[in-house]
């Protein structure tokens, strides 16, 4: 009797796990996990930033160890498993701790921007009126610069270095977060759940934090790492124009930069940092892609 | 006014300007509300019907403060709303709450039921595990099983048990008034009939008072108390639910009415073609709002507005037509009497 019972009270509460609601990031999570172009994609960027967090465990040699005498040897000279440098560095550590500074500039504009711009396009969008306009038409100045073009300029003013890389990077970004969150936070808002909330008198801080940013997140989430992509290769081509990372600081820009004459003595040698930062960029834009597929769940 | 009053709306005006040209300047307005006044007593169920564009979703929003009045005045058990010595907008809200028409897009699609349910009660200070027991016990209030639906989002229910839930939600306040805007105007017919019983249970139970806003002339017999009839932003008649459809005395009502598919064979073919084309909101004839669709319609009804007045007798029965109002010029009205200037 006693296990006839629990069997019925297991199968009803399976019954009622199985009816509980499955609501949209639940959703989001299955078609992600579904989709092997976007989990074999994942797993190569994490296994990218494994290596470079890691970086100290990982390498062989000192990345700003030089030697005159190996310099720009091919791969598997002794013990330099992907040759040296053209000052005789060793290219697979320097990959290594390229890879932080890299994705360091890559990633932090971006979360910075997201931080800035986000609210100042939630604010945007909610506001309406006069608000509205001051911070969007302000947006559209800047964004009316080339992007590669305002990091110029913006770090040219400043200097090199990694702290003005990732401020010139994040203020090229804010224009267009601003955009796409000004945009979703008053298609959210004219909703008529929104009209509801309003109904029970509720402020509008309350409103933004419970019924439009977690409507609104979505969206701007997807953008934001489409955006990473194009921040890894704009950092890297600050760094190739001598504005960003200063030497003899690994970064993946700057050893491309340095490399440039390389290509006559050792062309794959030359090539590598290259590969790195069009593998990354590549994975960074395929996962926004499947995220954003993902994110496509009509409900 | 009678003590029995708990909402009483006057002369209220709702105007929407349409801007265009270069530099965006208003061209015209869309008089949506017009000068309406009508009073609702405690407990009953005020029905307001009306063609597509007459004002009605106006109203609604006007009543619970989702839009601001050009002009005009609600008063609320007495103490008028927005006055610095009446009620606060946010204490009328406690006392005053809204069902929308749309059942999917009232309700927040990433939000569960019982959050969307316990949402209110959190703005006004409850705590959420509070506002969360407070929502299951509403969810079983109006026959949703808290235990099966409290967790589930709004895609995945159906169009009823959301209606459902929007009722719960207006119910989460614990409100005086609730103004229905066509809350059954979605649903299918078995559907429907539930939920129409559901809220006259409620009604009952929690001693409410409803304003019932549809276009559904069936449902507002079965439903309302008293009826009120729209036309372009007006009142065109209002009394009790047995006069309007008893004895219908503005043209308006007799021709929506008289449009009512009938169940009898033998009844078909009587129905009262309204004349002329609709008008423009933007551009609301003179005089009588109805008189271009009038077969009544006479020269004094194109120069003067009629008021609302009493049919008969009864003073709960009023209808705005130049044909009731004595000595207004119309060759139907009852004579003037003695005293009465004979108007030109």
């Amino acid at each position: 009797m006693a296990t006839q019972e629990s069997i019925v009270v297991s199968t009803r509460a399976a019954v009622r796990r199985a009816e509980a609601g499955r609501g949209y990031w639940a959703r989001v999570r299955e078609r992600l996990f579904a989709d092997r172009i976007t989990m074999a994609v994942t797993l190569l960027l994490f296994l990218i930033i494994l290596s470079a967090v890691a970086a100290p465990l990982f390498a062989t040699h000192d990345p700003l160890a030089s030697s005159v005498l190996a310099r720009l040897k091919s791969p598997g000279y002794k013990g330099h498993w992907l040759g040296t440098d053209e000052v005789g560095r060793d290219l697979y550590s320097r990959m290594l701790y390229g890879g932080r500074l890299s994705l360091l500039c890559g990633v932090a504009p971006v979360a910075f921007a997201l931080l800035i711009g986000g609210s100042l396009g939630l604010l945007a969008g909610y506001s309406g009126g006069f608000v509205n306009s001051l911070i969007v038409r302000s947006m559209d100045v800047l964004y009316a610069f080339p992007s590669i073009l305002l990091a110029i300029a913006i770090c040219g003013m400043l200097g090199s270095g990694l702290g003005n890389t990732i401020l010139a990077l994040t203020v090229t970004f804010i224009p267009p977060v601003v955009r796409i969150s000004e945009t979703v936070t008053a298609q959210v808002r004219s909703a008529e759940f929104v009209e509801a909330a309003r109904a029970t008198g509720a402020s509008s801080s309350s409103i933004i934090r419970n019924h439009i940013l977690n409507n609104v997140l979505g969206p701007i989430l997807v953008y934001a790492t489409s955006l990473i992509s194009i921040a890894i290769i704009l950092a890297a081509g600050l760094s190739f124009l001598g504005l960003g990372v200063s030497p003899p600081d690994a970064e993946w820009g700057l050893m491309l930069n340095n490399l440039r004459q390389a290509i006559w003595v050792n062309p794959m040698v030359a090539a590598l940092p290259g590969v790195m930062i069009f593998l990354t960029s590549m994975c960074f834009n395929l996962m926004s892609d499947g995220l954003r597929t993902a994110m496509d769940v009509r409900i | 006014m009678s003590k029995d009053v708990l909402l009483e709306v006057r002369a209220l005006k709702r105007y929407f300007p349409i801007r265009g040209g270069l530099l965006q300047r208003q061209v015209a307005t869309v008089q949506a509300v017009d000068d309406v006044s009508f009073a609702v007593s405690r407990g009953e169920t005020l029905g307001i019907v009306g063609e597509s564009g007459c004002g009605k979703s106006t109203t609604a929003r006007l009543l619970i403060q989702l839009l601001e009045p050009d002009s005009g005045t609600i008063t609320l058990d007495g103490r008028i709303v927005g006055d610095s010595s009446g009620l606060t907008a946010r204490e009328f809200r406690r006392q005053v709450q809204m069902v929308f028409q749309d059942s999917y897009s009232s309700l927040n699609p990433r939000t569960t039921i019982e959050d969307a349910i316990a949402y209110g009660p959190t703005v006004h200070g409850l705590s959420w595990s509070e506002a969360r027991t407070r929502a299951r016990s509403l969810l079983d209030k109006v026959g949703l099983d808290s235990g099966l639906f409290a967790t589930r989002y709004p895609h995945e229910l159906s169009g009823g048990q959301r209606q459902r839930v929007n009722i719960a939600r207006a119910l989460a306040l614990e409100p005086r008034l609730v103004v229905l805007d066509e809350p059954v105007s979605a649903l299918d017919k078995s559907v429907e009939a539930q939920v129409l019983n559901l809220l006259n249970d409620l009604k009952c139970e929690l001693s409410l008072t409803y304003v019932f806003i549809s276009h559904d002339l069936n449902v507002v017999q079965y439903i309302s108390d008293r009826v009120l009839v729209m036309y372009l932003g007006k009142v065109v008649e209002v009394g009790p639910v047995d006069d309007i459809y008893g004895n219908p005395s503005h043209p308006y009502t007799r021709a929506l009415l008289g449009a009512m598919p009938s169940m009898d064979p033998d009844n078909r073919g009587k129905q009262q073609i309204l004349t002329g084309d609709p008008p423009n909101p933007i551009n609301p004839p003179p005089g009588c709002r109805f008189h271009t669709r009038c077969g009544h319609a006479e020269p004094c009804c194109s120069t003067r507005e009629p008021k609302l007045s009493s049919v008969g007798t009864a003073s709960a029965h009023q209808a705005a037509c130049h044909m009731l109002i004595p000595g207004s010029g119309h060759s139907a009205a009852p004579a003037a009497a003695a005293g009465w200037r004979k108007m030109v």
